[in-house]
């Protein structure tokens, strides 16, 4: 199954998606919070992204959502640290972090292979809230 | 300068830091997240504890470890950049126990395109590339030129004053300033001091 992280400035903003993304995936779904810095402050930890990339992949890969600017930088930087091999099956979704968490969460859960689970965050992109 | 000479530079840079980050933090809250001051703050102090426990002649691996402490604890866009600058840097530097002043400018012309690489940006979207060309451009002139060592450092000086007010005329298109589009003009880029800081330590500590 694709592993799904959510990179966001914030602990509470990652731990909160996470949170919201389980109601609606199977409860083995591999979803890892990357938020904020050791000590609870608002910032983005490489060490923090890279772990739970490792966390998060079962060897069918993992899709990274990210919030804001640095969220992308840090989690290129993880990406330069982890070994070719797992490297090649992450990839960074450009999907708004909330709709894109619930829709690949989803299509993760069903079985949805890597190009699948990042195709569904980035449909949400431009789906309209009412 | 060799590796030892190169480690005070970066204690007299965590020293600067140190001292500008309220500063630095002003002008960020001014048109960012007020975090940019904060942030290079840990980071240098850090970079001053590990490099206390350094001892290494090789000037690269030095600048190495610089780079993963900023990685590893800046936790701003600035860790990501600056880091990657001074891992490309330390790249330029491998195995050099010396550095010359043509390996100063090999040093900031590959911390410059690791800056461009990481943050995908060009000069002129109000970040620190906008004091980091100019201050490379201006000391390849000098080096060409034969510039005695003082005369290097008084070109520099007036293109980093120029460059910096500069940065207060141009709207951001990059990093959280450019949220507030047009009324990001009028107020000086924070990366670009930060790294203003940086290149005076430098400059301060030769001759």
């Amino acid at each position: 199954m694709v592993g799904i992280v959510l990179v966001s400035h914030s602990e509470k903003i990652a731990q909160g998606i996470r949170d919201l993304s389980m109601q609606m995936a199977s409860p083995e779904t591999k979803i890892l919070a990357a938020g904020g810095l050791p000590g609870g402050e608002i910032g983005t930890d490489f060490q923090r992204i890279l772990d739970a990339i490792q966390e998060a992949d079962q060897g069918d890969g993992v899709v990274v959502l990210v919030d804001l600017g640095s969220a992308i930088m840090s989690t290129e930087v993880a990406l330069d640290f982890l070994d070719e091999e797992l490297k090649n099956r992450v990839v960074l979704a450009d999907a708004p972090i909330v709709e894109g968490a619930i829709s690949c969460s989803v299509a993760a859960s069903i079985g949805g292979n890597l190009e699948e689970v990042k195709a569904a965050a980035e449909e949400s992109r431009g789906a309209s809230k009412f | 300068m060799n590796a030892e000479q190169v480690i005070q530079v970066l204690q007299a840079m965590n020293q600067v830091i140190d001292r500008e980050a309220q500063y630095l933090t002003d002008l960020d809250a001014a048109i960012g997240d007020g975090d940019h001051g904060i942030n290079m703050k840990r980071g240098f102090a850090a970079v001053s504890l590990k490099l206390e426990a350094e001892s290494t002649e090789d000037c690269g691996a030095v600048l190495k470890t610089v780079a993963m402490t900023l990685i590893s604890t800046v936790g701003g866009a600035s860790g990501p950049l600056y880091g990657t600058a001074f891992l490309k840097a330390a790249q330029a530097a491998n195995g050099k126990t010396e550095l010359t002043k043509e390996d100063a400018l090999a040093l900031l012309t590959a911390a410059i395109e690791g800056v461009q690489f990481r943050g995908k940006a060009e000069r002129g979207e109000k970040t620190m590339l906008d004091l980091l060309i100019p201050v490379k451009e201006a000391y390849a002139d000098a080096l060409a030129q034969g510039l005695t060592l003082e005369e290097t450092k008084q070109t520099i000086l007036t293109v980093m004053d120029e460059s910096i007010a500069f940065t207060k005329t141009i709207r951001a298109t990059k990093g959280r300033a450019s949220y507030l589009g047009d009324r990001s003009i009028g107020h000086q880029d924070p990366g670009a001091t930060s790294s203003y800081f940086l290149i005076k330590t430098v400059m301060d500590s030769v001759g």
